[in-house]
């Protein structure tokens, strides 16, 4: 879930300078300096949710555009994480951040598959800090566990994060399930679209933008599903019908290693390339199916793009050589004739391709 | 009936043939006189005879329908049959289809057929058919959740709407203190605790005890206690239904539907109706108790057998990530353990293995392994002597499974991690060192649970700062998947990612090779996963403040 930056006026203190002091000691991996930060506005007045949501929640955010940028390795985002996590455990434990629940009971969970699950813990933690009884499920939480324990709880709303579009089929079925057992679904993180437009697609009951989002849909009372529906998850998405999004889900293996077989035809030098250059080039390609498929099962081109460009720059930041993605469209297009949609997808990522010439080959960098 | 087409055009008359038939038939001229009547008529209408006004002696439905054909006749002069069809009404308690033919001079017969069987079918079709479909909503509302609370909510709500005024649940309680949930109309459900005296309300008991109802006849509105009666509820309470909902082994509880004065009593079709809702209310009642039982007796049993969150041991930092195989199980026949040493210098065991099999059977096994090395911890610093009164244990238990699995002991020195590492039967641990480079632990031995006499060796590692050292089961490296479908995730690929962890704490490097592995199978099927990381955390880390306090650097 994407946490809001912005500054809450009338308050004196500005959260800016210990936000800085948290990013120079994730940045260094200091967990005494990013703790000292923390305590150091709490201590001045900042209050609990302020430091979560405009120290904590735009630091970690760093972090993320940081390593896109390849200014930060893999282990420097893990450590960043680890780091911040157990700052928001001390958080907790601080005089300061205990509250006595005097709401309702809610259940905060990432989606199968999810494991950007700072996002998620920094809500919790704000709704806790409000007064409500958060159960946080964490990252990664399978369905049937995560409906399991709607049965047993009864919570008044399941607030679903996910950050990687290609989880909202899952995501999906874990909305149907929540309403089918009567629980209201929030959906939130970057999955669902900047505008929360797959939240409202995938049928959940309502899409907030950040925490204190949330916050105010929870205070306000979510309406719950109606009981009787009977809902069936294709009736959000007729499209579904055609099929295309179930063979091409279910070929993955085969289409990734045709699309490699063509790829190898159209250009030549990937012959010479080492096995760990070969594996790249699979994860890549494997990539690019799961969001093509993905961008089917919501019938949005728009998902599919983004990928595209956002790739594109992820490659450029690794000074990946300048070659066209486009080889990597013709060889999974010729696999995909009997597929209209599908097409289309591929033909507007290639459109997008041809719009920034800097966009490379698949192979040499890693983008995830 | 085809009359219309044998009356004659011009004047019209009652014939003798038709003064004798056996329907009503009235002749009334433009202005609403009788002008005659046949017997079937005058048994009906009874003070009605010719020369009356219509409108003095009949319903309104027939007058009115008589003015309505009389001047459109006028109007438009044409011999057919008026272009609206009949008119229909009741008379005394049956009721009438009135049929109209005009004759030329303005006169008009009137044709009446009883209706009153066919109009009585007809609406006994439609509550049917409305009862039917409310049943049938009901019953998808009342699957939809196994949370008790949920479902005498849309109970209450259900019979609010669709029964009643107001409906109350009384569920089966302790003592005296008895879950009540209520809903006025399609107001809010509310819900509390009473302290009641069940037979402080006439027929409760009974309904509570599952003895049949007592008709609401019997039961006098004005008895209603005053905490039965929602404060929502508008109006004197007129009627009372109490109906007990059937817990089909459990103790049910009662539904108590309540009518205001202005509203009709119910009727007994009503209270039978009730008593179907209440079969399927209490039925989805006792499968949510049923279901809320049985899962907390697993989430107790459960408790036991899941794996620990891990945290700093005396300077030594211990994290673990676990994934069982089944979608929905949450145990399998992988497990670990850290088991914190007594003081500062002393050594903390750490144990991570692997039981033949799956699910909830291997899952007790691990149980009793977890507490057999528990027993152990005395002999911890004889790693192989452990491991050969762990084997000599599993003999001798009636399990046929065996188990693989690897000892770590960790102690704190100056500025770095000293570890006594074994393995029985299990892959070797991984050490990753600062500078990213990945050794595998020299240790080999035995599975347990097997042979008589087993043989291990162990390994000493030291740990720089920053360093880890990765136990795993096989459920990570043999996990199938990736881009290619059915590739092995391989212990070159584990050691390349963890070449990538060098200086990472514990947490984020199993975070790092869980994820690495669940992506690798994506949605495919895989066996259980287990992994613990031993790390040597820096020396500022602020170990006091994990533990709940704002530590502060040691001067």
């Amino acid at each position: 879930m994407i946490v809001s930056t912005t500054e809450r006026p009338g308050r004196g203190i500005d959260p800016g300078v210990y936000r800085e002091q948290l990013w120079t000691a994730l940045r260094d991996g200091d967990e005494y300096a990013a703790a000292a930060a923390v305590f150091e506005g709490l201590e001045n007045g900042l209050g609990a949710e302020r430091i979560l949501l405009e120290v904590i929640a735009p630091a970690q955010g760093r972090v993320g555009e940081e390593w896109a940028a390849n200014r930060m390795t893999v282990a420097d985002e893990h450590v960043a994480t680890a780091i911040n996590e157990r700052v928001i455990a001390a958080l907790a434990h601080h005089p300061a951040g205990r509250v006595r629940p005097d709401r309702g009971r809610v259940t905060v969970a990432c989606v199968e598959g999810e494991w950007h699950s700072l996002p998620a813990r920094l809500l919790s933690e704000v709704l806790r800090l409000r007064g409500w009884r958060v159960d946080f499920l964490g990252a990664h939480v399978p369905t049937p566990h995560l409906i399991a324990h709607l049965h047993r709880t009864g919570p008044e709303a399941v607030l679903l994060s996910a950050s990687i579009p290609t989880h909202l089929p899952t995501a999906h079925a874990a909305i149907t399930a929540a309403l089918a057992a009567g629980v209201p679904v929030l959906a939130g993180g970057a999955a669902f679209g900047p505008d929360g437009r797959y939240a409202r697609s995938l049928g959940a009951t309502e899409w907030a933008a950040d925490a204190r989002a949330v916050a105010r849909l929870l205070h306000d009372g979510l309406p719950r599903p109606d009981p009787t529906a009977m809902h069936l998850p294709i009736e959000d998405l007729p499209h579904l019908a055609d099929q295309e999004y179930t063979m091409i889900a279910r070929t993955r293996a085969e289409l990734v290693r045709g699309t490699l077989a063509g790829l190898e035809i159209r250009f030549p030098p990937m012959r010479e390339y080492t096995a760990r250059q070969r594996r790249h080039t699979a994860e890549d390609v494997a990539h690019i199916v799961d969001y093509l498929t993905t961008a089917l099962y919501v019938d949005d081109v728009r998902l599919f793009t983004t990928f595209i460009s956002w790739t594109g720059d992820i490659l450029t930041a690794r000074e990946v050589p300048a070659h066209t993605l486009g080889l990597t469209f013709d060889a999974l297009g010729a696999q995909l004739k009997d597929f209209p949609r599908a097409r289309a997808l591929l033909d507007q990522g290639r459109a997008t391709v041809t719009d920034s010439p800097h966009i490379p080959i698949p192979g040499n960098g890693k983008p995830a | 009936m085809d009359t219309t087409k044998t009356s004659p055009a011009g004047s019209l008359g009652l014939r003798t043939s038709w003064a004798s038939a056996p329907y009503p038939v009235v002749l009334a001229d433009r202005a609403g006189t009788v002008v005659e009547l046949n017997t079937a008529a005058s048994a009906v209408f009874s003070a009605l005879s010719a020369g009356d006004r219509l409108r003095d002696r009949v319903p309104s439905w027939l007058a009115d329908a008589h003015r309505r054909v009389s001047t459109e006749r006028s109007g438009q002069r044409s011999d057919r049959e008026p272009a609206h069809g009949p008119s229909g009404g009741r008379v005394g308690d049956r009721s009438y289809e009135a049929h109209a033919t005009c004759g030329s001079d303005g006169d008009v017969v009137w044709w009446l057929v009883d209706d009153t069987d066919r109009r009585l079918a007809e609406e006994a079709l439609h509550g049917e058919r409305q009862r039917t479909s409310f049943l049938a909503e009901a019953s998808n509302a009342l699957l939809s959740s196994l949370n008790v609370n949920r479902c005498m909510e849309v109970t209450a709500q259900l019979a609010a709407t669709h029964l009643a005024d107001a409906a109350v649940i009384i569920a089966p309680g302790k003592g005296r203190r008895h879950p009540m949930t209520s809903c006025v109309g399609s107001g809010e459900v509310v819900r509390s605790i009473v302290d009641i005296d069940t037979t402080s309300m006439p027929g409760l008991s009974e309904a509570l005890q599952g003895f049949p109802p007592v008709p609401s006849r019997w039961i006098d509105p004005a008895s209603a206690p005053e905490w039965v009666v929602p404060e929502e509820m508008d109006g004197a309470v007129g009627s009372v239904v109490i109906t007990p909902l059937p817990g089909h082994g459990t103790p049910g509880g009662a539904l108590v539907l309540l009518r205001t004065s202005g509203h009709t009593a119910f009727s007994e079709d009503a209270e039978v109706f009730a008593r179907l809702f209440a079969a399927r209310a209490g039925a989805a009642l006792a499968a949510a108790r049923m279901y809320s039982e049985q899962s907390s007796v697993t989430t107790t049993l459960m408790r036991e057998l899941l794996p620990p969150s891990l945290h700093q041991v005396n300077g030594v930092e211990f994290a673990g990530g676990y994934r069982a195989s089944g979608q929905s199980d949450r145990v399998g026949g992988d497990f670990y353990d850290v088991h914190p040493g007594a003081g500062e210098d002393q050594e903390s065991l750490a144990v991570l293995g692997d039981v033949c099999g799956k699910g909830l059977e291997a899952a007790v096994l691990t149980g009793k392994i977890r507490n057999t090395l528990h027993a152990l911890l005395p002999l911890a610093d004889d790693h192989a002597r452990m491991l050969r009164l762990l084997n000599t244990a599993l003999l001798n238990s009636h399990h046929t499974r065996f188990a693989t699995l690897v000892l770590a002991s960790a102690a704190r020195c100056e500025d770095f991690t000293r570890l006594r590492v074994t393995s029985a039967g299990h892959p070797a641990p991984l050490i990753v060192r600062r500078d990213g480079s990945v050794e595998e632990a020299a240790t080999a031995g035995s599975l347990v649970g097997v042979l008589r006499t087993i043989k291990s060796t162990t390994t000493t590692i030291d740990l720089a700062v920053g360093e880890s050292c990765l136990l795993f089961t096989d459920g990570i490296t043999e996990a199938r998947g990736g881009p290619l479908g059915d590739e092995m995730f391989g212990e070159s690929r584990l050691r390349e990612a963890l070449g990538e962890c060098a200086g990472m704490p514990a947490e984020a490097v199993v975070e790092r090779v869980q994820m690495l592995a669940a992506d690798w199978v994506g949605r495919g099927v895989h066996d259980d996963m287990a992994v613990v990381a031993i790390t040597t955390p820096r020396p500022d880390v602020f170990s006091a403040m994990t533990r709940g306090a704002a530590g502060r650097r040691p001067a």
